[in-house]
């Protein structure tokens, strides 16, 4: 078989990451950074899903492949989201309070 | 991977003295309704697909029946229900399987020398799916029918139509789950299971061309999904996520249907393409010119189709900004689409052209689609669109990329691998009849439905102004003859079952996988794994082919192509 | 009569005799099949990407139109369990991999505890959504039934482990009720909110044909996607348990070996998907505007 054996230590260690990048988010989540709170939330919950691909799936011993429809999968994800909000980010009719 | 040879097959006969094939090999109800064979389920596709063809055809027929008489002869509620259900049985039940779930469940794993798809139990899961889809859909139909059209537009869906929305809601939910699950199949085969020598720019454009629609039917039809299950809770519980009198908006879920039913544009007319881009070459037969880049604008449609769903949003107050950008990614899908038909129209070129009917149909599909693509690009410029936006002009052109392009190519397919899917030949010279009478019909239908939309005639209006009878009269006798040449495809093909002509493995001298092996192919397609040695469409004389099916006739010699334009690109 | 009434040929299976057992009979080999059920798996868990995207762009669409009643919901949930509930889950995706690993290895009493471990970590996170949802009910906030805004009676909520503990097997909390109705978080946040209307409208205004739901009816979009999102997260979670107690009963009866254990593995695939997809839940309906 030609699967990757990860060790076992190596999960252990992302588990403490996950869980430090968990204490992180819900820490800044309390610190008035304005708009940059999303950002942070976001970059913390990115990493952490990083994380658990690359290791907790495999991704990082999976072939190039698997790593492009990976990639595919958010990049698509991020079409929608990106197009979507581009309209209503530049709709006329549609004005805010500050 | 070795050859594995399976002599113990060859030349085993059932006791009626056939050779063993996949028709014969099992029988009763049991061994097909629990085949795990993608030929057997192909073939269940193509009688369910059919079965909703008719029916959604027959819709077809009553819309036009109705639009005889500017008063309109039934009822607008009723006529609402019609249209829809012509709309959703087409769009749901026969488009978007018909090419993949018929053609390419039957030819991609042969195409490719595999014995089976990846999956065999998911894509019989996949029929049943569309069978329970199906029943969803019909239930809701003969229970007082859908009034929203096919595009279930909110509010109006979720909150005041008085139809069986829910229902067919969840038809359409399973039935993308169908698809899905076709499209897994596609992508793991065509990514595991290729056979020795099988190299990726060996692949037939067919499946090229059903990659790349697997690719589209992954990325959309989940997104669909939520969309719909949106649209049902708010039917049930109406907390107003689409709805603007309670903050939602509507626009919103307009953007989410479009972002799988434009691609879906995409999963009904790419495997239709493939399949054009098999007739020209083997009835041309000549290598197809830019073999290259008819594959690579199969995945560019796939993934610039997924940029421009906007388009369907130029007048729903989505914001004029990203309708300019909308229209300009609209007009560039339109530069892998013309890849494909002027490499087509070059492949003809100083080809030895045999004008069978899959070639006739072949040709019909590159005129219709050009007349569907071109006025694609008028309804793309943001400005033209204002003005025939909800028209007919809009239902002529996709009429024109759905009907002349999408079933153009299924009927086109149906010819040329007729003899393969069930060793029976269909009757040429009725073919021919019926493919012209289809083309003199369908243009008659839809060309008119231009002019009626350039002059104002708005879509699923049950009455009109008088002045546009003429118009109207001249389409709904289009589509009686229309009809009429379905008929007439439908019966000969049934005849064609006991009474035609044996088909020999290469009926056409045509090249590709699928003619080594016999008419029809054994249960697992080959009695050896293929080894591929030859590129794609790589014309041999037809001795030098090797039949890896049973032993017979091997068919029709391919007539070599002159030496001087043999090796053209 | 047909000579043969069977699907695959006699022929085919002594063919196959001497491969593995659970090799089927379209495969040339074991590495091949497993190749095709990890690449399927993927593509599944892409399907399921897009599912959950079409909820995640309708959140970011109502988050950015109304800000201040997605806050105002936001700050209604209890920021304990989310965390809580947040540290299971990655725990359980741990135990999941371990139990992949192990299967790896062909240790099979280790899968099945490991699947074992996985479950319970599974089942104690639907047991507190199960606590989330009826306080939710009780405050009035599910958002298809008798919604009210602002909440006029409040359940309980946990502020430390311990009540979080005795609230999972159901006893009352020592000391997480609110003191007094100037202390209640609801008050707070209604009052927090309470001077911002809605940010919808043409030049800052409400135009007269637009029916505005008003502030309450924003907060009522939010728990609507609320509910939808971890919804659709929690049928999930309970396929996927029901798929693990499969997976240990048959690794307990000893289907799976060092050679063959994909299903484990592919299944680890979809429970890690599902602890992703509330990687990005737990911020984005938990943590919008906390600091206030
Ligand atoms: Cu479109």
């Amino acid at each position: 078989m030609s699967e990757h054996i990860v060790p076992k230590k190596i999960y252990y260690r992302i588990f403490g990451a996950l869980l430090v990048g968990t204490a992180l988010t819900v820490i800044f989540a309390f610190i008035n950074l304005g708009n940059f709170n999303i950002v942070a939330a976001l970059l913390i919950a990115i990493a952490k899903a990083l994380l658990v691909i690359t290791f907790f799936m495999h991704v990082k011993y999976s072939s190039r492949l698997t790593k492009l429809w990976v990639a595919v999968g958010f990049i698509w994800l991020f079409i929608m989201l990106a197009i979507t909000m581009t309209d209503y980010l530049s709709r006329a009719w549609l004005v805010y309070r500050p | 991977m070795s050859m594995t040879p399976l002599t113990a097959t060859a030349g085993r006969l059932t006791s009626e003295g056939e050779p063993l094939n996949y028709l014969n090999n099992g029988h009763g109800l049991k061994s097909w309704l629990l085949t795990k064979d993608h030929k057997r389920i192909a073939l269940l596709y193509l009688f369910s697909v059919s079965f909703f063809f008719i029916i959604g055809g027959i819709f077809a027929l009553l819309i036009r029946i109705n639009l005889l008489s500017p008063e309109g002869l039934f009822n607008p509620d009723t006529y609402n229900r019609i249209f829809t259900a012509h709309g959703i049985i087409m769009v749901f039940l026969f488009l978007v399987p018909a090419v993949p779930a018929v053609l390419g469940n039957f030819l991609l794993p042969i195409m490719i020398g595999a014995k089976d798809l990846a999956f065999p139990k998911i894509n019989l899961l996949s029929w049943y799916c569309y069978v329970v889809a199906g029943i969803f859909l019909t239930v809701a139909l003969i229970a007082g029918g859908i009034d929203t059209g096919w595009t279930f537009y909110t509010p109006y869906s979720t909150s005041y139509s008085n139809s069986n929305v829910l229902l067919a809601g969840v038809g359409i939910f399973i039935a993308g789950f169908s698809s899905i699950l076709t499209g897994i199949n596609f992508i793991v085969t065509v990514h595991t299971m290729r056979a020795p020598g099988m190299t990726w720019f060996r692949l037939p454009l067919f499946i090229w061309a059903h990659y790349a629609t697997a690719l589209v039917i992954m990325l959309g039809t989940p997104v669909l999904a939520i969309t719909l299950s949106l649209m049902a809770l708010e039917r049930v519980a109406h907390v107003g996520i689409f709805d603007p009198a309670m903050g939602g908006d509507p626009v919103l879920f307009q953007h989410m249907f479009w972002f799988y039913s434009h691609p879906a544009v995409y999963i009904m007319v790419l495997p239709a393409m493939g399949v054009v881009s098999e007739l020209i070459a083997n009835l041309a037969r000549k290598n197809i010119f830019g073999y290259k880049f008819v594959a690579m604008s199969s995945l560019a449609i796939a993934v610039f189709g997924f940029l421009v769903w906007g388009h369907h949003l130029f007048v729903s107050t989505q914001s004029i900004y990203l309708g300019i950008i909308f229209s300009f990614l609209s007009y560039a899908v339109a530069i892998p689409s013309a890849i494909k038909v002027f490499n087509w129209t070059a492949t003809l070129f100083k080809g030895s052209i045999s004008y069978d009917t899959p070639m006739i149909y072949g040709l019909g599909f590159i005129g219709l689609f050009l007349i569907g693509g071109m006025t694609g690009l008028f309804v793309a410029a943001l400005g033209i669109d204002v003005h025939v936006t909800d028209t007919y002009f809009v239902i002529a052109h996709f009429h024109y990329v759905m009907v002349g392009g999408s079933l153009m190519g299924f009927l086109g397919g149906m010819h040329l691998w007729w003899g393969k899917i069930t060793g029976r030949m269909y009757p040429e010279y009725w073919a021919r009849a019926a493919m012209v009478i289809q083309f003199v019909g369908f243009n008659l239908t839809f060309f008119p439905q231009f002019i009626l939309g350039y002059l104002g005639m708005p879509r699923r209006y049950a009455a009109y102004p008088p002045e546009f009878q003429v118009l109207h009269v001249l389409s709904t006798a289009g589509a009686t003859i229309l009809g009429l040449g379905m008929l007439i495809t439908i019966i000969y093909f049934i005849w064609s079952l006991k009474n035609g002509e044996r088909a020999p493995a290469n009926p056409w001298g045509a090249s590709g996988l699928e003619w080594r092996t016999s008419s029809p192919p054994p249960t697992e397609n080959f009695l050896e794994t293929p080894v591929v040695t030859w590129e794609a469409y790589e014309f041999a004389p037809i001795e030098t082919m090797d039949v890896l099916g049973y032993p017979g006739d091997p068919g029709k010699p391919s007539q070599p192509v002159p030496a001087e334009h043999g090796t053209e690109d | 009569m047909a000579l043969i009434e069977t699907e695959t040929a006699p022929e085919r299976i002594e063919l196959h005799a001497e491969h593995h057992p659970h090799l089927a009979h379209h495969f040339e080999s074991m590495e091949q099949q497993r190749e095709a059920g990890t690449l399927g798996m993927w593509w599944f868990l892409l399907t399921e990407i897009m599912f959950f995207g079409g909820m995640f762009l309708a959140y970011t669409v109502y988050r950015h139109i109304y800000f201040d009643a997605f806050a105002a919901g936001s700050n209604v949930l209890s920021i304990w369990w989310g965390t809580f509930n947040t540290a299971v889950l990655i725990a359980s995706s741990l135990t999941m991999a371990l139990a992949v690993f192990h299967a790896q290895m062909g240790n099979s009493r280790k899968v099945v505890r490991f699947l074992l471990f996985t479950i319970i970590l599974g089942t104690i996170f639907l047991r507190v959504k199960y606590i989330e949802y009826s306080d939710k009910f009780e405050e009035h906030v599910f958002p298809a039934g008798d919604f009210r805004w602002p909440i006029e009676h409040e359940a309980n909520r946990p502020n430390n482990v311990g009540d979080m503990l005795l609230m999972l097997i159901g006893a009352e909390p020592l000391n997480s009720s609110p003191q007094g109705p100037e202390h209640a978080f609801s008050v707070k946040v209604t009052t927090k909110y309470a001077e911002k209307g809605p940010y919808y409208g043409v030049g800052g205004q409400v135009p007269e044909e637009v029916q505005d739901p008003g502030f309450g009816g924003h907060v009522r979009m939010y728990f609507w996607l609320y509910f939808a999102m971890t919804g659709f997260h929690a049928l999930h979670m309970i396929i996927g348990i029901g798929l693990l107690l499969m997976l240990a009963w048959q690794a307990r009866k000893g289907k799976f070996s060092r050679e063959y254990h994909s299903y484990i593995e592919l299944t680890g695939l979809y429970w890690h998907f599902v602890d992703i997809v509330w990687i990005f839940l737990f911020p984005l309906l938990y943590l919008v505007d906390r600091h206030l």
